[in-house]
């Protein structure tokens, strides 16, 4: 006989975990108890936000299952933002939540949630767990669904007294369930039909998407481009899934695409989706979309396919292993016109920022970021302006090495999900880049990275904005910067605090940082940007660098909400 | 367009609710809903009539596949199918005119299933047409209380 809590050590062990990010509380006491002499490291986060997002941005640095570990009631339901921004991003982690005993459930008790009604539209799947006999089943159950398929987050609730019930039953060494089995291996005359089409394209171009790097098929990714020379774009998800340096490809598309990317969906004659979802912020205006092209899908997700652009060849399975079929089908071809029509617009329209005189750009910061980790680092983001320039101004040669929110668009998210992608791979350099705004939410967490001397870096970009939100008002609000200004000036009349004249920008990130047990640097002119981050990047321990960004920079180039990707704006002069 | 979709779930506490939120989160209404379990014990069947244009429905169906405790999916609107539903009536029923209700129900080939000082009972089976054809013929009695158990239906394919 074993109790539930040994249940759970024993499932976990065998689907392989080897760190759990969390927190304790009432109702996980007995689990806590059980982990203080188990086989796991344990990082005790300082928010279940943090918790979630941990394991999250381990799960995508090392294509691994995530885990964290919270209680009943607000444990749990501070990890509804982070489950959220693994199901949008199909990202496989497992959330083991406490609950109040199974007699008390429904009576308002103390730290009680309807924790699976609340997650349920967050998680792939979860599971109240009624008694201990079902728990070995349910967690290998958990691990399983979380990683299989399409990924995403499963939540188990733990009641107390299902934690410390007996029960004979045994972790099973297989699954099996009647109602899920994903379709992984791709219909043959699909695929067929799909070399066919790109064997006729004359035109034919990659738009790939981060389910290419959930199947582990960069490498197919670039087989397939390199011999039928098809030009490739990413989605921001997707970056890293084909080497950005190479000649063929275009960069991200969509919102804040490059001009090339976004002319190349415009003109192409085929429109392969490879693991990409036709997001609106990729697609901008439907009807325009790829207008002139045949579209061919291949997606593991059968709901994914025709959802929003109605698709000619649909391929339903994994990535992987429909392009390891693909490949040997389709012909080496020159495509001498297209890629020289590619090139000559790839030459006019290179990302490109104010390079004047000796202001501060942000694109600058990243583009020396860039150059002193000579590509090689894992790059995390928070949510913004500087998540986009991320984007455009470091090259992506990896998969795994650009992590970010892109469905839910979590700020916040960055800082702790840098912390569980340096525990998963600790001999990378990893760099969260954030904005001012975003750096505000979660930075509770540098205490983790401080204490377990994870050496993540934070590089701040303040402009002293929510510069996002500021960029869309000034573009089409007629600058009437409704709060988003996150210094004291510039304020609208209902957000201007009296008597008060200029006080400084708060809070001063080089104390917070410091106050964290980080290093702390501020970079306040472009001279002093490479010799900070240089010094950040060369310290043991984490360390946070604030570069003073000049204020109003905006990203470019910007297709307007609902769009189509041929209007872009390109500056605001 | 109102589509019947019967599904087999598995017959675990919580399904119910994730196939009524898949529904309900994208804004549709369901106007008819009845679930049992099935010969298998620890299989349930739903089936709903769900009004909308085919292609959301198409999505939705798509989307009930995957979840992990629905096992199979079929909207019936696209094949031949059998449906009916059953509904109970109390109806206001005196000596004056029990005969003419009465009358009324075996035209339905409808049946008393109580009958009491002030009302009846009527128990009526037939599609919902019928139903709602027979419910309207009887209201100048005085419908006192209705309960239906919406659609039910079987796909007519053999095997």
């Amino acid at each position: 006989m074993r109790t539930g809590v040994e249940c759970l050590m024993d499932g976990l062990k065998k689907a392989g975990v080897q760190v759990i990010f969390g927190l304790p509380g009432g109702s996980v006491l007995d689990i806590f108890n059980g982990l203080y002499d188990a086989p796991f490291k344990f990082v005790l986060t300082r928010h279940e936000q943090g918790a979630a997002h941990m394991a999250d941005g381990y799960a995508r640095a090392t294509g691994r299952v995530g885990c964290c570990l919270v209680t009943s009631g607000p444990g749990a339901t501070n990890t509804v933002t982070g489950l959220g921004t693994a199901y949008m991003d199909s990202i496989p982690l497992v959330c083991i939540s406490g609950q109040v005993p199974t007699h008390m459930i429904g009576n308002d008790a103390f730290q009680e949630a309807d924790t699976t009604g609340i997650t349920r539209p967050v998680t792939k799947h979860n599971y109240l767990v009624r008694n201990a006999d079902d728990l070995p089943r349910i967690i290998a159950e958990a691990f399983y669904i979380a990683g299989t398929g399409k990924p995403g987050p499963v939540l188990v609730d733990i009641p107390k007294d299902v934690q410390r019930a007996s029960t004979k039953a045994h972790t099973p060494d297989s699954v099996s369930i009647r109602g899920y089995n994903p379709t992984t291996e791709g219909h043959p005359k699909q695929i067929a039909r799909l070399a066919e089409a790109i064997n006729k394209a004359k035109k034919p171009l990659l738009y790939v998407g981060g389910g290419a790097i959930a199947a582990n098929a960069a490498e197919e990714v670039t087989q397939l481009a390199r011999k039928a020379k098809i030009p490739v774009t990413t989605t921001l998800l997707g970056l890293g899934a084909f080497p950005e340096t190479d000649s063929l490809a275009l960069r991200m598309l969509g919102m804040h695409g490059s001009v090339t990317a976004n002319y190349a969906t415009h003109h192409c004659d085929l429109l392969v989706s490879i693991g990409a979802r036709f997001d609106d912020r990729v697609t901008g205006k439907i009807a325009e979309f790829a207008s002139h092209a045949k579209i061919a899908h291949i997606d593991i997700d059968p709901t994914a396919i025709s959802k929003s652009v109605p698709v000619d060849i649909p391929v339903v399975g994994d990535v992987k292993h429909v392009l390891k079929v693909l490949i040997p089908l389709v012909e080496s071809k020159e495509r001498t016109e297209w890629l020289a029509q590619i090139q000559e617009w790839k030459q006019k329209n290179p990302f490109a920022y104010d390079q004047n005189g000796s202001k501060l750009m942000p694109q600058y910061v990243i583009e020396q970021i860039y150059a002193l980790t000579k590509g090689d680092a894992i790059i995390v983001t928070e949510v913004g302006q500087h998540q986009m320039w991320s984007a455009q101004y470091y090259k992506y040669t990896q998969p795994r090495t650009f992590i970010s929110s892109g469905g839910l668009g979590t700020m916040g998210f960055g800082l702790p999900a840098a912390i569980g992608a340096q525990f998963g791979c600790p001999g990378k350099m990893v760099v969260d880049i954030s904005g001012d705004g975003s750096a505000q939410m979660n930075f509770q967490e540098l205490v983790v990275a401080v204490e377990h001397q994870v050496p993540i870096k934070v590089v701040i970009l303040n402009n002293g904005y929510l510069g996002m939100v500021r960029q869309w008002q000034e573009m089409f609000y007629k600058k009437q910067y409704s709060a988003t200004c996150l210094g004291q000036s510039g304020r609208g009349k209902n957000e201007k605090i009296k008597d008060c004249p200029d006080r400084p920008y708060l809070p001063d990130f080089v104390k917070l940082a410091e106050a964290h047990g980080a290093l702390g640097l501020r970079a306040k002119t472009r001279a002093a940007v490479v010799p900070m981050l240089t010094k950040a990047f060369e310290a043991d321990g984490p360390a946070v660098v604030e570069c003073m960004v000049e204020p109003e920079a905006n990203v470019y180039p910007m297709v307007p909400a609902g769009a189509s990707l041929m209007e872009m704006i390109q500056s605001m002069a | 367009m109102k589509h019947i979709i019967s599904m087999l779930v598995e017959n675990r506490p919580g399904v119910l609710a994730r196939v009524i939120g898949l529904i309900s989160g994208r804004g549709y209404n369901i106007d008819s809903l009845n679930v049992a379990p099935t010969q298998d014990i620890t299989t349930s069947r739903i089936t709903m009539t769900v009004p909308g244009d085919d292609h959301v429905l198409e999505q939705v169906t798509k989307q009930l596949n995957k979840l992990v405790d629905v096992i199979k999916v079929f909207d019936l609107t696209k094949e031949k199918y059998i449906d009916r539903e059953l509904a109970m009536v109390k109806v206001c029923a005196s000596t004056k005119n029990r005969s003419a209700l009465i009358e009324l129900a075996a035209l339905f080939r409808a049946e008393n299933v109580s009958v009491q000082n002030k009302a009846m009972i009527i128990q009526m089976v037939g599609t919902t047409d019928a139903v709602d054809n027979f419910l309207e013929l009887i209201k100048p009695h005085g419908i006192v209380e209705v309960s239906r158990t919406g659609v039910i239906a079987v796909g007519k394919a053999e095997g």
